[in-house]
Formats: C-alpha cells, sequence, structure tokens
C-alpha cells in the first residue's frame, strides 16, 4: 500500500520553480532517500509533504488523505525531524516531549517518554534543559520527539548530523528495526551517502527542482559505473547535461 | 477541536515562564509601574483639588488599570507566538495535528492567565496606597474587563497576521501597536475632548464606550447599557473581521512559504 503518493507536484515562488513536476510513491515498509545538491528542491518537497507549504499544481496524499484539503488526520500519524528547527530551549528533554505527547495525543506519555529516553540514550538529559544540550544531543532528542507518536510516515532530514560515528550507527540500526517492525515508511534527505546506500530501498536524486534519476542504490552505483553512491551524487551535481 | 492540543502548547508556555524569572519580571513590570505613577499622580491631584475632581482621580486609576487589561491580553498573544518564532520551534507546531485555532486558541488562555497574573500586584497597590477598589462600582466592571479583553484579542490576531505576512520585522508591533491607540480608545477623557474630525475613530473603538461606562460607574450613575450593548457589538464585529484577516494570512503563508522562513 502507498503511504505516500506525490504526482505531478510543482511549487512556483515568483521568479523561481523550486520544484518541477515531481511524481513518485513510498510504500509501506520502504525507505526512500531524496538527494540532491543546494538548491535542489528537497527542503521545498518536503515542505509540500508536511503541509507547511501549498503546491502551485500537483496533489500528494498521505496515508489516503488529500494534504490540500484534510492534512491533519495525516499529520497525526505522521513525524519529521530536522537539524533546522529547534525545540524550545528553555524547556527540559522531558518538558519538550510531554509537549510533543500533548499534541499527538500520545497515549500513556510517561511510560512513552521513558522508551524514548532509553532508546535515544536520554536518560541522564531528560531533566536538562534542551538549549543546555550539544548539537548531537539536540538532534536525539529532536529524532525522539519525531517518534513519539509511533508514526506511520517519517520525514528525516539529515537525521544523523552532528551525531559522532557510534550514535550515527546506532540510529540508523534504530531506523531499520523500527520500519522492520512497524512497518513505517521513510523519507530520508541526507548527504551523507554511506547511510544511503545503508538505509534506503530507493533514492531519488533531484537537480534544479526536477527528479533526474532514481533507482536503489546498487541499480544506481552500476548505471553510473560508479563503486558508491558519493561518485554517483558528485557525477549528477556536477553534469551539465542531467 | 481538541483540548488535549491546547492544552500541550499552553504546558508548553507554563514550562517556559516558570524557568524565566526575567519573563514573569516583564509581565508585572509594566502594569506596577504605570499603577505607581498615575496612582501618585491621582493622589496629587485628590489631596490638592476636592470634590469632583477626587472622581476624576478615580476615574484615571480606573482607567490605568482597564486600559492594562487590553495592553497586557494584546501582548499575552503577540508574544505567545513571537516565542515560538524566537525559539525556532514554529515550524514543529505546524507539522504536529495542532489546527491554528488551537493555537489562537491556547494563546488566547495563556494571555488571560499573564494579565490576570500581570494585574494583581497593580491591583493590589491601587488598593493599598490609593485605596481604590476597582470592584467598587459593582459586577459591571467584570463586563467591561471581558470586552477590554476580548479587544486585546482581535488586535493580537491582527499583529499575528502582520508576522505571518511581514515576518519577525513587524515584531516592533506586537510592543507598540495598542499604546499607539490608546489616544483614541479615550481611556481618560470622553470622546468629545477629540477634535471633531478623530472622534469617529474613537467611535468604532469598543474601548472608548467601555471607559464612558466606567467614568460613568465611578460617579455613581446607572449603566448606559446601549453603550455597552454597542461596545460588544463592535468587539464581536472586530473579531469576526480579525479572525478573516488571520485565516487569510496563514493560507497566503502556507502559499508563499513563509511559516518555513517566518523568523527572518
Amino acid at each position: 500500500m502507498d503511504v505516500l503518493l506525490v504526482e505531478s507536484l510543482s511549487k512556483r515562488y515568483a521568479h523561481t520553480l523550486a520544484v518541477d513536476d515531481i511524481s513518485f510513491t513510498l510504500a509501506q515498509g520502504r525507505i526512500l532517500g531524496l538527494l540532491g545538491g543546494n538548491g535542489a528542491g528537497k527542503t521545498t518537497t518536503i515542505s509540500m509533504i508536511l503541509g507547511l507549504l501549498t503546491p502551485t499544481t500537483g496533489r500528494i496524499e498521505v496515508l489516503g488523505h488529500d494534504m490540500a484539503r484534510d492534512r491533519f488526520p495525516a499529520l497525526q500519524r505522521m513525524n519529521f525531524s530536522s537539524p533546522y528547527i529547534a525545540l524550545p530551549a528553555r524547556l527540559t528533554v522531558r518538558e519538550n516531549l510531554e509537549v510533543y505527547g500533548h499534541l499527538y495525543s500520545v497515549k500513556r506519555l510517561k511510560s512513552r517518554i521513558g522508551e524514548l529516553a532509553e532508546q535515544f540514550h536520554l536518560t541522564a538529559l531528560l531533566n536538562r534543559p534542551a538549549g543546555d544540550l550539544s548539537s548531537g544531543q539536540k538532534t536525539r532528542v529532536a529524532l525522539a520527539k519525531s517518534f513519539i507518536n509511533k508514526p506511520e510516515l517519517l520525514l528525516l532530514d539529515e537525521p544523523t548530523a552532528s551525531l559522532d560515528p557510534d550514535m550515527g550507527d546506532y540510529v540508523r540500526t534504530m531506523l531499520e528495526e523500527y520500519q522492520r517492525e512497524t512497518g513505517a515508511a521513510i523519507l530520508l534527505a541526507s548527504h551523507n551517502m554511506a547511510e544511503v546506500e545503508r538505509l534506503c530501498d530507493e533514492v531519488l536524486m533531484m537537480k534544479t527542482g526536477r527528479i533526474v534519476d532514481r533507482g536503489a542504490p546498487d541499480a544506481l552505483i552500476a548505471r553510473y559505473g560508479r563503486e558508491d553512491m558519493e561518485q554517483v551524487f558528485l557525477d549528477i551535481a556536477r553534469s551539465e547535461a542531467i | 477541536m481538541s483540548a488535549r492540543r491546547i492544552w500541550g502548547l499552553i504546558y508548553r508556555h507554563a514550562c517556559m515562564y516558570r524557568r524565566s524569572w526575567p519573563r514573569l519580571a516583564e509581565i508585572v513590570y509594566w502594569p506596577t509601574l504605570t499603577m505607581l505613577i498615575w496612582g501618585f499622580t491621582s493622589s496629587y491631584i485628590v489631596h490638592a483639588h476636592a470634590g469632583p475632581r477626587a472622581l476624576a482621580a478615580g476615574a484615571l486609576i480606573g482607567g490605568v488599570l482597564l486600559w492594562e487589561i487590553t495592553l497586557r491580553s494584546q501582548m499575552g498573544v503577540t508574544v505567545g507566538f513571537l516565542e515560538e518564532i524566537w525559539s525556532r520551534n514554529l515550524g514543529h507546531l505546524f507539522v504536529s495535528p495542532l489546527r491554528p485555532a488551537e493555537l489562537i486558541g491556547a494563546l488566547l488562555i495563556v494571555s488571560v492567565l499573564r494579565t490576570v497574573f500581570g494585574l494583581f500586584p497593580a491591583t493590589i497597590i491601587a488598593y493599598l496606597l490609593y485605596y481604590y477598589d476597582i470592584f467598587a462600582p459593582g459586577l459591571i466592571m467584570l463586563v467591561f474587563f471581558a470586552n477590554l479583553l476580548v479587544m486585546g484579542w482581535w488586535m493580537a490576531l491582527g499583529i499575528v497576521s502582520l508576522l505571518f505576512r511581514y515576518g519577525a520585522g513587524a515584531e516592533a508591533l506586537a510592543w507598540t501597536l495598542a499604546f499607539g491607540i490608546t489616544p483614541l480608545a479615550c481611556v481618560y477623557y470622553p470622546v468629545a475632548s477629540l477634535p471633531i474630525w478623530l472622534q469617529p475613530f474613537a467611535q468604532i473603538l469598543p474601548a472608548s464606550y467601555i471607559f464612558e461606562g466606567m467614568r460613568a460607574a465611578i460617579a455613581g450613575q446607572a449603566p448606559h447599557w446601549g453603550q455597552l450593548g454597542f461596545a460588544i457589538a463592535l468587539n464581536i464585529a472586530w473579531m469576526l473581521a480579525s479572525i478573516a484577516v488571520f485565516a487569510g494570512e496563514f493560507r497566503r503563508a502556507r502559499v508563499r512559504g513563509a511559516l518555513i522562513s517566518i523568523g527572518e
């Protein structure tokens, strides 16, 4: 079943076509990578899927809900994490998770926060103000918040940014387990190509607002005759023809 | 509408204030300072000139307290919204199931709590230092309170709409707009004191009728129910207009991408 359906999606600002007629789907239990250089249209695409930004044309359906007309039931069942949006710095980690637990109407919130604290190694940090944490710790808190409602669709923008290699690997393993156990779908935007190769079932390569190529990481590596996704990324980013 | 989601946002603000004494101090500071300044002024008027001027002093203190309700209720909503911008948390809120109406509902409740907390010391000072009992004119004062609170709310919705449209650059309006309306609200004088050409602008504000009613109540006159009814009707009209403007600007903000870049 398709958790996410994006059809002929475009976004035009006054002088810029930020996203140009893209279409893709994301099925239950799959991880889709959204790759591209700066200005490729990734953040604009994710913003439209989240309902933060109204498309110029096209359609987005999440868990059967048309995001243009009926986004709130879908927002209840999805979540999002980005290092570019902060959690209130004066609130403690626990308080931040409580706030979002209430916003997502999470049942048995106290025990859910305990589970997340254990999962993301936040137990010792629960009573510290979020603003006092290191960037890696803040990333873990943001991820914990994104899991609070056990989302069926998770949108992750740079989920392991600022994490040390050990914690980064731990989070990637956790994402794989979460996907396996719950059948959740994950849309992942990342500049970490090793992460993309490991996690993603399929990758969409974006450039100047369009999807210029797509496929499983192995298939793309083979098609471009390269050794890894980093080289594929560079080929696409630097090519005038694409 | 979900009471739990509204509570989630109220809880967010409560936790913030619990940890920030400067924010708590700010809520109390201006109403208390204003009360001290105008209260001593009123005392001077009463002691220097007996008789009807004592009533004027009472009207002055009453006006100060009541207008602070509008100022605090407006700031409570706009500062609450600005806190989300300053903390870069607005994106998280708008991708959650929180509806815009719930966001506003929570901010209105926070503004009531801020208003009560902020005015409590000023009210006590008025009673202890100037022997002014805000409820001396009767329970009609509660009707005045409610109307002035609502006036602060629709002004706040207008300012939040400007924040959607112009971003955090419109922040200065959060602090200054209500002050700028003070001359037309006729807090300390009747509408007839204004130049003829300014009077229509005062007459479309609920506050001018409320303060007229307050001065009558302090003077022991019967309430002007017609004027009060007109003030309520004006508040409803302005509130509906503000809601429409807010909904329109929120929609346009989603088209322009302003919800992502509103902090700039």
